[in-house]
């Protein structure tokens, strides 16, 4: 079981879309994870050049930074319960990675920037990874019993 | 200066993740287990992420440009194929293996769980992966 924490999970939320609004009007950039953490790897055609591969990096560098920030300044450990399978992991890594990247975007890019602009694949790509992430842990959890 | 508004946006959407509870996937396959422990928390981060968003994207695209940058670099693809509903179908099922989504995946990196260490290689092989897949199977065809 986890604690229902609207309150909080209301507020982390609006500091995504804080992100998602900031990154557009500073950078003219949408915050999609899958695609600024994609266009970081190889091969990099002209992103170093043009400079679009500094703010990438530099956007995952405070990703990265945030969990240590946040146990810096509440003073406590963040609550995470992780499966230890590493089968399972490496294959859902895998999958989630492939998915996101070939689908053009995630929870953040179609989820949140895409549903935003109300558009309409966003919109569709996001009713379908919730339907396919529903039945598979419903699978794995109640059929397979993982 | 781009650099470091991507790094402060970076921090304040990595902080927002943590906070939510985006971050643990016991939360996340917890909101997809609507037949057992449900926790609905996450339409919450969904709902306060969605609804600032549309209202400042409003606000946003009034201006002409972007404030460093000389141009909005907004999705031109408007058509539905069939690459759009696979390749979401697929990230959903891996969502709903690992209780990961990328952003997650970064902030819980740090924290260094088994289990991040390894899907983290596994998810950047993907996404490689997702990214040559267009060019191959087009050259194929």
């Amino acid at each position: 079981m986890t604690e229902f924490t609207p309150w909080a999970s209301a507020f982390g939320g609006a500091l995504i879309g804080l992100s998602a609004v900031l990154l557009l009007a500073l950078n003219g950039r949408i915050a999609g994870i899958s695609g600024i953490s994609s266009a970081v790897l190889p091969p990099w055609g002209g992103r170093i050049a043009n400079g679009d591969m500094a703010w990438r990096l530099a956007f995952i560098a405070g990703l990265l930074a945030a969990p240590l920030v946040v146990q810096m300044v509440s003073g406590e450990p963040i609550e995470q319960t992780v499966s230890g399978n590493i089968g399972l992991m490496v294959v859902a890594g895998l999958v989630t990675g492939f998915g996101a990247v070939y689908g053009g975007g995630c929870t953040s890019g179609h989820g949140v920037c895409g549903m935003s602009r109300l558009s309409m694949r966003s919109i569709l790509a996001t009713l379908t990874f919730m339907a396919t992430a529903f039945v598979t842990l419903f699978v794995m959890r109640h059929i397979v019993g993982v | 200066m781009k650099t470091l508004a991507g790094l402060i946006c970076g921090l304040i959407f990595g902080v927002g993740l943590v906070i939510s509870g985006m971050s643990n996937p016991a939360k996340v396959l917890n909101f997809l287990d609507l037949a057992g422990s449900w926790d609905p928390s996450l339409a919450f981060v969904m709902g306060g992420a969605v609804l600032v968003t549309f209202i400042g994207y409003r606000v946003v695209l009034n201006r002409a440009t972007p404030v460093l940058s000389d141009v909005f670099h907004l999705p031109q693809k408007k058509d539905i194929d069939g690459q759009l509903l696979t390749g979401a179908a697929i990230f959903g099922a891996g969502w709903g293996l690992g209780g990961f989504c990328p952003g997650p995946a970064f902030t819980a990196l740090p924290l260094m769980s088994t289990g991040i260490m390894a899907f983290f290689p596994a998810l950047l092989i993907g996404m490689w992966a997702g990214r040559m897949a267009p060019g191959i199977l087009a050259a194929r065809a």
